[in-house]
């Protein structure tokens, strides 16, 4: 009952002019919680103990030199790189180890693939199944993994190539696309999955500046639609600023600052950011 | 010299045998094809005393000759384990597993030459191991290689002489035995030459054509 009127009062206060899309902080726990995270490959440590969390449906903007180990921070959370030290919870669960007999041990397979279905990633060189054509590539995943039927998994992904724009193309092949294009074809093929979090690695650092608009107008779009957390690795500032609930500010594997896009771009505070601020600006990026 | 009537009168005997060669080489090639396969997912296994043994077993088959090989299955084996196998499988088994060796290496470019990638990817989606497999991976892995395929099923067609020494009635045996009927070498060893010519000269043409269309398709 109580938790009833919660979610009305929720849905009352985003009816609210001028509240729409934004988050509501009810206290509400974290999807994501990094603890204490390091990682370190052979001698060279890239990560030097990260805290961060995510509220849910949160946009988080991750910037910084590159170098910066932002790309690994997202990579941690896909399960695609292992934490040295620390835990990451996701959806209040540990992602990467179990409890067993009161002790915390790396996680096995089993584990860690249920651990997934809340995660998605797009990444910078799309990554696109060339032996597939668009169709395929967006209705294959939700077929195998999420078991669903080829008219389900269909009607899912028309519907999202439509969003993103390419309702045109589901019998082309990834070779015969703009990079803009695969891009989107890969952000529908990951969102046909429905993830929580959803980890946008430089999605437009691979891309010609004239196709970079049209991926950044399909992201716009999702992050309006809000209820996805989304991390996003990026260089694109202005984008950042426009977009993200929260940036962060990392550099030489620790996180440096971090605060609202107001904060972060206009009135930072360290002089770490202050220079790399600068340095963006006067090379005109 | 060259006697044409007697050439046309062992002709059809050497037809039927050369049925048998073709027949034991596709054999060989599947069973090349599945162990091979097998190898190279137990080479890359990250069960590290695994990987080790595979490796070694490789080795071991590669540097012994295909010969001793087949004389161990057909006259060896029965011996140590008491099961004796007729030639035609002991043939298929030791063509296939000595091949399979090659083509398990064939099989690991193949599958390195998919990007990295496209694992991440399948792993995003999050693809079981057995799943990233089959959907992501050999698809890929495999096409690119058929022509390489192609050129081992050719030379593995022409080793099958060596299973005449397995009492195999194959081309080289038949010819042997009408040798020794007829005392005439000439002719029946002239003619096997000439049939394995025709045969492996089509197929390397087919390989040929298929390399082609690959590479177009490749390049589109």
């Amino acid at each position: 009952m109580l938790k009833a009127i919660g979610i009305d009062e929720q849905a009352e206060l985003s009816k609210v002019p001028g509240q729409e899309g934004n988050r509501i902080d009810t206290g509400t726990k974290p999807i994501v919680k990094y603890t204490g995270v390091t990682k370190s490959f052979g001698d060279l440590q890239v990560l030097k103990g990260i805290d961060l969390e995510m509220q849910p449906g949160e946009k988080v903007a991750v910037i910084g030199p590159s170098g910066s180990g932002k790309t690994t921070l997202g990579r941690m959370l896909m399960t695609l790189e292992e934490p040295t030290e620390g835990t990451i919870e996701l959806d209040g669960e540990l992602l990467w180890h179990t409890h067993e007999k009161g002790e915390l041990v790396r996680a096995g397979e089993k584990h860690l693939h249920r651990m997934r279905s809340n995660v998605g990633m797009i990444f910078q060189h799309f990554n696109l199944f060339p032996h597939m054509n668009v169709l395929r590539n967006v209705t294959e995943a939700p077929r195998k993994v999420l078991g669903l039927s080829k008219e389900e998994a269909e009607e899912r992904a028309v519907s999202m190539l439509g969003k993103v724009g390419l309702a045109d193309k589901l019998k082309m092949y990834p070779s015969n696309l703009s990079g803009g294009q695969k891009q989107r074809v890969a952000i529908a093929r990951a969102l046909v999955m429905r993830p929580k979090v959803m980890v946008f690695d430089e999605v437009t650092s691979a891309l010609d500046p004239e196709l970079v608009g049209e991926v950044l107008e399909v992201i716009r779009e999702i992050a309006e639609e809000g209820e996805m957390a989304m991390m996003l690795i990026t260089h694109e500032m202005d984008f950042a600023k426009e977009i993200a609930d929260r940036v962060i500010f990392g550099a030489e594997g620790r996180i440096v600052e971090q605060g609202t896009p107001e904060e972060i771009f206009d009135n930072p505070k360290s002089d770490r950011l202050q220079s790399f601020l600068q340095r963006f600006r006067s090379n005109g990026i | 010299m060259w006697d044409w009537k007697y050439a046309w009168d062992i002709l059809p005997q050497l037809l039927s045998a050369l049925k048998m060669t073709v027949w034991v080489t596709l054999c060989a090639f599947v069973v090349a094809l599945i162990i091979g396969l097998l190898l190279a997912f137990a080479a890359r296994s990250q069960f590290k005393p695994l990987s080790l043994i595979t490796k070694g077993v490789i080795e071991f088959i590669r540097n012994t000759p295909l010969l001793v090989q087949v004389f161990f299955l057909y006259y060896s084996l029965p011996v140590l384990t008491g099961i004796s196998i007729p030639a035609f499988y002991a043939g298929v088994i030791g063509l296939g597993l000595h091949y399979s060796t090659y083509l398990s290496e064939v099989y690991r470019s193949g599958i390195e030459g998919v990007p990295k990638g496209q694992w991440e990817a399948a792993t995003a989606l999050n693809y079981t191991k057995a799943q990233t497999w089959r959907s992501i991976i050999l698809p890929q892995a495999v096409p690119p290689i058929i022509p390489v395929l192609g050129n081992y099923l050719i030379v593995m067609f022409k080793e099958t002489p060596i299973l005449c020494a397995i009492t195999l009635v194959e081309m080289m045996l038949t010819a042997k035995n009408i040798v020794s009927q007829s005392f005439r070498a000439f002719e029946p060893y002239t003619l096997v030459g000439i049939l394995f010519f025709i045969i492996s000269y089509i197929a390397s043409l087919l390989v040929q054509r298929l390399e082609k269309r690959m590479n177009l398709q490749r390049g589109k």
